[in-house]
């Protein structure tokens, strides 16, 4: 009987049919939520939605800023709080209806409205005006000088086509309806959607008339796009030529696709730090000492060599080198020293150590679960009896947030590329609409005035001066554990060149075919 | 007669909404669906108006009716992950469990039979006590680990079978199918017999014992004296009286299939309603667990009434109202 | 008539060589998890002994950094993989064996009670069986563990998760005990013994524990010695959807979800040492329990 299984199967799989070279087959470990580009602000539902809309501006396969569909922008000569964007013309979208200035205006407003996740992106926008059919005037409230890092993910959609097929705003999540945009698109982008069957394939085609025609490779004229959740699963697809490029290969298998004949591996630096919070507020931990002491323990090199496989960049700051306000001298940090850690445990009164839970995510970074599991080790070296207690993220999250937790793990993309995008959220005083992810209860008022400060200061170089000198308080308080920032591994066959990006998101008009 | 019947029904629903509460009660518990659905940048006001516009600060029982009473008029709801009605996501996965579902039954009920009876006539042989003791192995490894091994093996090293998906699939319009195309019949081998395996092994010792107990009785002795060929005597008379009792527990199984689904679906990534089940529990997705849990629950006390009620057709000695008895 | 059976037995034991290896390397198995804190050069629960420089070791190698040994390897951590094992051993064996003690207990009485008392007691247990058999088993113990997590305080989680692994194993198995023992009730009820003993005014209880409870526990230890390797598996599997034993203190089955991760990359030892220790035990848990069918009761399926 197995015989005649195996006899069947070779007899099948003689009749492989092999893609046509154009076609791309592209799988990663989650799905795109919806293709409403307005619905989620989340990593693989913008990289489905760049494939098939335009930002008025995007970043390039190397993180630079480039024009999309604004061909030029800047600041109103005398008027810092205008940002005016000139507009490409002559761009289409897939159903022919021309692309102007009101386009994006409403698209704009339907990015700010209140069931948009894109909205606090544009908190600081008051007013989004056509000059003309080609000029958009957008004006936020005080000066903003980094409002542009903020539109590189808000995508621009047809005013005729939403208003016709009644999705002027995105879905509201609470009123339990389904909207037309969350299964069919009408973009400007490189590709033009076939069909989609979420959670199994997305099939995308190149848009002919498309308005970079001229200006990128455009090699790909279909795209096949599968999610496959299973780690193991996803690196057996690529390994056996049922798929031509994988995001998110598990590091351990990397010299497995790198040594395969027809694989390569791509690297770059992703934009995320990880990091441990603790409560600097109660308990042991909120000796400053004590959080030194963890942070010498803490032994980066090992983790990065052992758990990491050597793809990580093991940092003593909560940033991201692609962040304005990195420097070497902040990324420096303190070398594993177990006596030293020892001694300063012991002047804070704790030589014997104490009890504490580490809560982790088991699901949502790369080896979460295995970092924490090593960082309990390493705790345990200083006399600190750490549990661990890993979860899913969506129990995580919502447990931290809620500063349920005293030990935690945590990671931080920034968008904006911007320290102020750190400040507000993790550093500034957990109240009203900032300080959302600081559940540390660190607190300083002179540091949340200049976080505020750092929003309308127009002149660079006064306020790049405040953003080091919040990093030198924050540094000197060790509010936060950092381990290191991620390194993205995108695995590909050997006949595609293509480069990693560091958001993680591959805009396939980039691609070239050897 | 009719009166067992309704009573049955009546404890039919009775149970079928406990099932409901119980899996609503999950859901305080598998975590909270906001931090999914607001991205990081969210400040804490949207974060709490959300909770509370998703009724998650209502009392349960608030929650609980308000499903039932939606669910009774077909109104699962949408989708927190996809934005999709529940319904209709239902509806477009089902076909891809089922498929599946039904090759793991076939290859379970074909194979074991068949080894079943071969181990029951060759007791003693030496072919017939490996293939015993070699099943067992099936079942002495978790799942998961049999469907990572036939990827390696059958996918990575052999490069014979798809490692993921269903292939191609033909759409019927209300039925997209995997067995008109060549890759979507190879897509089902892999997960079909990893979901199979534990049900093969299970019919193919069932099989056994009812043979053997078959074998024993006196009809078979007296049709082999009276000079019947051992083909007829195994395959006219004995198989025909074993296969009962096998197929109403390898039915009573289907329960087992539909879980251990959820596992085969996610390891080979097959498009079905295990693995939206799984996602949406990673999601927190509320109205989809609430969905699946209920189709599954249905699901479950139909096949019961209707074995009881097989039963009931069956042996008139049941009619008394004990329904079932010592059956297992 | 007892001694009679045991010798029976007995005999029939030292005929059946499988039956004879397989009790072997489960009594192996069980004493190597009972002493594991004797037989094991490290302990592999005590994440402060642990060099994560150690880490992905291979089997008698040195390690290029520590210039350590270890017999089987180590693990991602740097745990040492022959530890670990007994330690994993020694939790999923706890784990299932409390919750096939769980299962029976529950499934024997809530049987006897059923089979013996009848009316509208047998009906509700019943139905709860229905209940339970609608309910998948993974579902169950997902549910459970889903919602003990929730109400735990964090420090007791970890402690608590071995508790609530038998917990919701124990739960979803005791359906098996109960219908047999139901069955076999009903069947002894009608005997001769059982009015005899209700003539001389014995009440229920001792009537059910003292006389039908011996007669029907053949089929039990059968079932039994079947449910321990069933739940050996469960709990592997439910340590691939995440609930199983912590990571820090793995079982059997979270050393081998641990170890599928390194497959493809040529740390084989992670899995395959773990993967045959539980294929070992599991097999031959089921080949005695097999043997024990048929010697106990050939009828029984």
């Amino acid at each position: 009987m197995l015989r005649f299984f195996l006899l069947t199967a070779t007899a099948l799989s003689l009749t492989v049919t092999a893609a046509s070279a154009e076609t791309i087959r592209w799988a990663r470990a989650g799905d795109s939520l919806t293709l409403d580009p307005h619905s989620q602000n989340e990593g693989p539902t913008h990289a489905l939605a760049h494939q098939i809309y335009d930002p008025l501006l995007q970043r390039d396969m190397s993180g630079a800023i480039i024009p999309a569909l604004a061909t030029e922008w800047a600041t109103l000569p005398g008027n810092p709080n205008v940002w005016r964007f000139k507009l490409r013309e002559g761009v289409t979208f897939h159903d022919g209806a021309a692309f102007d200035a009101e386009d994006v205006v409403f698209s704009l407003n339907r990015a700010k409205a209140d069931t948009s996740e894109m909205q606090e992106l544009l908190a600081s926008v008051i007013d989004i005006r056509a000059v003309d059919a080609y000029t958009v005037d957008l004006e936020t409230e005080g000066a903003n000088p980094l409002m542009i890092n903020n539109l590189t993910n808000t995508f621009m959609m047809d005013q005729g086509w939403a208003e016709a097929n009644d999705v002027a705003k995105p879905l509201d999540h609470n009123a339990g309806q389904t909207t037309y945009a969350t299964s069919n698109t009408n973009g400007t982008g490189a590709f033009m959607l076939v069909s989609r069957a979420v959670d199994e394939k997305t099939v995308l085609k190149a848009n002919p008339n498309y308005w970079g025609a001229d200006i990128y490779p455009n090699e790909v004229s279909e795209i096949i796009y599968t999610p496959i959740q299973s780690s193991a699963t996803r690196v057996a697809a690529l390994l056996s030529g049922e798929v031509d490029i994988i995001q998110d290969v598990p590091v351990q298998d990397l010299g497995r696709v790198a040594d395969t004949a027809g694989l390569k591996v791509a690297t770059a630096a992703q934009n995320r730090v990880i990091f441990f919070g603790v409560d600097n507020a109660e308990g042991p931990t909120s000796d400053v000492r004590v959080r030194q002491a963890m942070n010498m323990a803490i032994n980066r090199d090992a983790i990065k060599s052992i758990v990491m496989r050597d793809q990580s960049d093991p940092t003593g700051v909560i940033m991201p080198p692609f962040v304005n306000g990195w420097t070497d001298a902040l990324n420096e940090f303190p070398s594993y020293d177990i006596d030293a850690a020892k001694a300063l445990m012991a002047d804070a009164g704790y030589a014997d150590g104490f009890d504490i839970a580490l809560n982790c995510p088991n699901d949502r970074y790369i080896n979460d679960e295995a970092i924490c599991q090593a960082a309990v080790g390493m705790m345990g070296q200083i006399g600190i009896n750490v549990t661990l207690d890993a979860r899913p993220k969506a129990q995580h999250f919502p447990f931290i947030k809620e500063g349920n937790s005293d030990f935690w793990m945590l990671g931080w993309g920034v968008p904006t590329f911007d320290s102020h995008y750190i400040f507000n959220y993790l550093l500034h005083t957990n109240i009203g609409s900032r300080g959302s992810w600081n559940p540390t209860g660190f607190s300083n008022a002179e540091v949340d005035a200049m976080i505020v400060s750092l929003e309308s200061e127009t002149d660079l170089a006064a306020r790049d001066a405040t953003i080091a000198k919040i990093w030198e308080i924050v540094q000197a308080e060790q509010v936060h554990l950092p381990i290191h920032n991620q390194v993205l591994n995108w695995g590909m066959s050997e006949n595609i060149n293509f480069d990693v990006q560091p958001e993680d998101q591959p805009h396939f008009q980039f691609l070239t075919f050897n | 007669m009719l009166l067992i019947i309704l009573r049955r029904l009546g404890q039919s629903v009775f149970v079928l909404f406990l099932v409901a509460f119980i899996s609503f009660m999950i859901f305080r518990y598998v975590g909270n669906p906001v931090d999914n659905l607001l991205g990081q940048e969210a400040t804490t006001e949207r974060r709490e108006a959300l909770i509370e516009s998703l009724g998650l600060n209502d009392p349960l029982h608030e929650q609980y009716f308000g499903f039932v009473f939606r669910a009774l008029q077909f109104d699962f709801g949408v989708s927190y992950r996809t934005g999709e009605p529940v319904a209709e996501m239902i509806l477009n996965r089902l076909p891809a469990t089922i498929e599946l579902a039904l090759v793991s039954a076939v290859f379970a009920i074909l194979l074991g039979v068949v080894a079943g009876v071969y181990t029951a006539i060759n007791r003693r042989g030496f072919i017939a006590n490996t293939i015993l003791s070699t099943s067992l192995i099936g079942v002495s490894l978790p799942t998961f680990l049999i469907g990572v091994l036939l990827i390696w093996v059958f996918a990575v090293e052999l490069k014979w079978l798809p490692s993921f998906g269903r292939g191609t699939s033909v759409d019927l319009g209300f039925w997209s199918t995997g067995f008109l195309t060549v890759s979507g019949l190879k897509s089902l081998i892999l997960p079909g017999i990893m979901l199979g395996l534990y049900q093969m092994t299970l019919i193919m010792r069932l099989t056994r014992a009812e043979m053997l107990e078959v074998l024993r009785q006196d009809y078979i002795k007296f049709a082999k004296a009276r000079g019947l060929s051992d083909r007829t005597v195994y395959f006219g008379h004995a198989l025909k009286n074993t296969l009962v009792p096998v197929i109403t527990i390898a039915g009573l199984q289907l329960g087992s299939i539909v879980a251990f689904a959820i596992i085969t679906e996610t390891v080979f990534q097959w498009p079905g309603v295990g693995l939206m089940f799984i996602n949406a529990v990673y999601f927190v997705d509320i109205p989809v667990m609430s969905a699946y849990l209920l189709l599954v629950g249905t699901l479950f006390v139909l096949i019961n009434l209707i074995v009881d009620l097989l039963y009931l057709l069956i042996d008139p000695r049941l009619r008394d109202g004990q329904l079932r008895g010592a059956e297992s | 008539m007892r001694r009679f059976f045991q010798s029976d037995f007995f005999y029939a034991f030292t005929r059946s060589p499988l039956a004879m290896v397989s009790l072997f390397v489960v009594a192996l198995m069980v004493l190597s998890a009972v002493f594991a804190n004797f037989i094991a050069p490290t302990n592999p629960f005590d994440p402060a002994s642990l060099n994560l420089m150690n880490g992905f070791t291979a089997p008698m190698e040195a390690n290029i950094f520590t210039g350590e040994k270890f017999l089987l390897g180590t693990d991602d951590q740097g745990r040492d993989l022959f530890s670990a094992i007994l330690y994993g051993l020694r939790v999923s064996l706890f784990v299932g064996m409390m919750a096939v003690g769980l299962a029976m207990v529950l499934g024997v009485l809530l049987g006897l009670i059923a089979g013996y008392v009848g009316g509208w007691l047998d009906t509700l247990i019943m139905r709860l069986a229905d209940i339970q058999m609608t309910f998948p088993s993974i579902l169950i113990a997902m549910l459970i563990f889903g919602v003990a997590r929730g109400l735990l305080p964090p420090e007791l989680r970890e402690e608590m998760a071995i508790t609530v692994l038998i917990l919701s194993i124990g739960l979803s198995e005791w359906v098996n005990f109960a219908r047999t023992v139901r069955g076999s009730t009903m069947v002894e009820k009608e005997k001769e013994y059982v009015a005899a003993a209700r003539l001389i005014g014995l009440n229920r209880w001792q009537i059910m524990l003292r006389h039908i409870l011996p007669n029907v526990l053949g089929p039990v230890l059968v079932i039994a010695t079947i449910t321990l390797a069933l739940a050996i598996i469960a709990e592997a599997t439910l340590s691939f959807l995440g609930v199983g034993a912590p990571r820090t203190e793995p079982s059997l089955g979270t050393l081998i979800r641990i170890g599928q991760d390194f497959l493809f990359s040529g740390e084989w030892w992670i899995l395959l040492f773990p993967a045959l220790s539980l294929l070992a035990l599991a097999l031959s848990v089921n080949l005695f329990g097999d043997w024990l069918r048929d010697t106990l009761n050939p009828r029984l399926r």
